[in-house]
């Protein structure tokens, strides 16, 4: 079996400007922020970003790499609204695509599905219609002859997740309480590419936690590279909680485009080394409060 | 102690939500907000007993702790991971109180953005799952600051389905759709009525009828005599205080 080991740098370098690219996670919670700030690092623009969203959404419109966002949310969790996000909807430098949280996950389903749509009651009668004209429903071939909601496949160029811990082969494990929807986001992406905290050899997962913890198996992967803190700031349990304090740093840093310069100049100009050393002194300085 | 002394209007509200899922059984009760935390969980204590709560991440709770109970309080009784929430969404065995940034006559509910969509004045949250809830189960909302700017003609961005936009999209989203109450500072409102126009049904202890149509940016069907919301019981406000809500969060949502 092959060994899927690559870096971040050379999973990124996969990408190309205009591409489709999902990230895991959901809200501020394991979201896979070594692979965003990787992408800053490799330059690519005009991405289409499609997350249930957190700062991952917010980090690449700050950094102006978006073209457009397809999102039923975008929040910080312990901050509501990620104001990066809000600037580029009210400055108007974005596209969107809004939908309802359960179509957007229909649109993975499909897409990992292979097939053209999902039906839903999802949408009905809401103006996430009126905002997306290109969403269109569909009469149920059977007696009951219901008018639905066609969510179209959100088929992903390339998708993004970090979860605890892998294998060498490509499955992941999560330890934390909740999977997400990080299986979908591979299944509905033509490159697929995982992060964890550890990559342990094929076998070893099974000494962190039961079968049922590895929720990514290897047909779902091309590629896996070891990222500590690569959820960093938002949450990894049981590995680490949100850095609440860098996240406050972060929404901060939405004040001007000084701000904005200053935090990027800090946190993100460095590769993932420098970014680890630099929230080491944060820590250090805080006294580790956040 | 008797039961109206002393009573904040928070306290009201609390049992006012909670009065929300009054009947409903063995569904999920989603709140959102810390007054309806309070309400749903005072709900199962008392007159609701079967009500499956969640513990905010990706389980269901046995015990029913206080809103600011520590992680290692919760005594948790099943999985229930995001995605699993979906089946239970479109399953219709829910009921969501959901917060509204705007809330219509009909009961359309934004929390979207203000403004025009395409470039709104003020982005929210987005329209996370409202439309995909409102078509599948019971919704509720509950609005802590009534005001003729949550309380509008038209909500500027149809995110949770009121009745005549169900209405007008058919069966399919009429079929599971029912908006139970909203729940705001100053009173209790619902939509039983010809047209399913919203409807004072109570104002809070204190509140006149007057002060609620003032606040109010549509012209609300008020029935006459208008009611007054029930007070807390001594039980109620017992189990509020000492128990869900020592800390009085609930008065940062709504102050005395």
């Amino acid at each position: 079996m092959s060994d899927k080991r690559t870096s971040l740098d050379d999973m990124v370098g996969e990408l190309r400007d205009g591409m489709t690219v999902g990230f895991g996670g959901w809200g501020s919670r394991r979201k896979p922020m070594a692979a965003v700030r990787a992408v800053l690092r490799s330059g690519v623009r005009d991405l289409t970003v499609v997350a249930y969203g957190g700062p991952d959404v917010g980090v690449l419109c700050a950094a102006g790499r978006v073209r457009k966002v397809v999102y039923g949310f975008v929040t910080l969790d312990s901050i509501a609204l990620d104001p990066h996000f809000r600037a580029a909807r009210q400055q108007g430098t974005i596209e969107a695509m809004e939908v309802d949280e359960g179509m957007f996950y229909l649109g993975l389903l499909a897409a990992a599905q292979r097939l053209p749509f999902l039906p839903t009651r999802a949408g009905l009668g809401s103006d996430v219609l009126r905002v997306n004209p290109g969403l269109k429903t569909v009469r149920s071939p059977y007696d009951d002859g219901e008018e639905l909601v066609a969510m179209p496949a959100l088929t992903l160029d390339a998708a993004f997740v970090h979860v605890n811990r892998a294998d060498t082969h490509g499955n992941g494990q999560v330890l934390g309480p909740d999977p997400f929807f990080d299986e979908l986001f591979l299944g509905a992406a033509v490159r697929r590419f995982l992060t964890a905290e550890n990559v342990v050899e094929p076998g070893g997962l099974l000494h962190h936690g039961p079968i049922q913890t590895v929720t990514v198996s290897r047909l779902l992967t091309d590629a896996v590279a070891e990222a500590p803190g690569g959820a960093h700031f938002t949450s990894c349990p049981p590995d680490y909680d949100r850095d609440e304090g860098f996240q406050r740093r972060y929404a901060a840093a939405a004040a001007d485009p000084d701000a904005w310069a200053a935090f990027d100049a800090r946190y993100l100009q460095a590769d993932e080394a420098g970014y680890r050393a630099a929230v080491d002194e944060d820590t250090a300085t805080d006294g580790g409060a956040s | 102690m008797s039961a109206d002394e002393g009573v904040t209007r928070a306290e009201v509200c609390a049992v006012a939500c909670a009065e929300a899922w009054r009947g409903d059984g063995e569904v999920m009760a989603s709140p959102f907000g810390t007054i309806p935390a309070v309400g749903a969980r005072l709900a199962r204590l008392t007159f609701a007993p079967d009500l499956v709560l969640t513990d905010g991440e990706a389980a269901l709770m046995a015990n029913t702790p206080g809103v600011s109970a520590r992680r290692d309080e919760l005594v948790l009784e099943a999985w229930m991971p995001y995605r699993r929430v979906f089946d239970v969404v479109w399953s219709g065995r829910r009921h969501i109180m959901m917060m509204a940034s705007q809330v219509d006559r009909y009961g359309n509910q934004n929390l979207s953005a203000i403004g025009d969509w395409a470039r709104p004045k003020a982005q929210l949250i987005g329209v996370r799952g409202a439309p995909g809830n409102s078509v599948n189960h019971t919704t509720s909302y509950w609005v802590p600051a009534h005001s003729p700017r949550s309380f509008v003609e038209h909500v500027d961005m149809v995110c949770g389905v009121g009745y005549d936009r169900a209405a007008a999209a058919g069966p399919a989203a009429t079929r599971f759709h029912e908006v139970r109450v909203v729940v705001s500072n100053l009173g209790v409102f619902d939509f039983d009525t010809p047209d399913h126009a919203m409807r004072l049904r109570s104002v809070h202890p204190g509140v006149t009828v007057d002060e609620v149509v003032a606040a109010t940016g549509f012209a609300l069907v008020l029935p006459d005599p208008v009611p007054v919301t029930r007070a807390p019981t001594v039980d109620e406000l017992e189990l509020v205080r000492e128990v869900l809500d020592p800390r009085r969060l609930r008065d940062k949502e709504v102050a005395s």
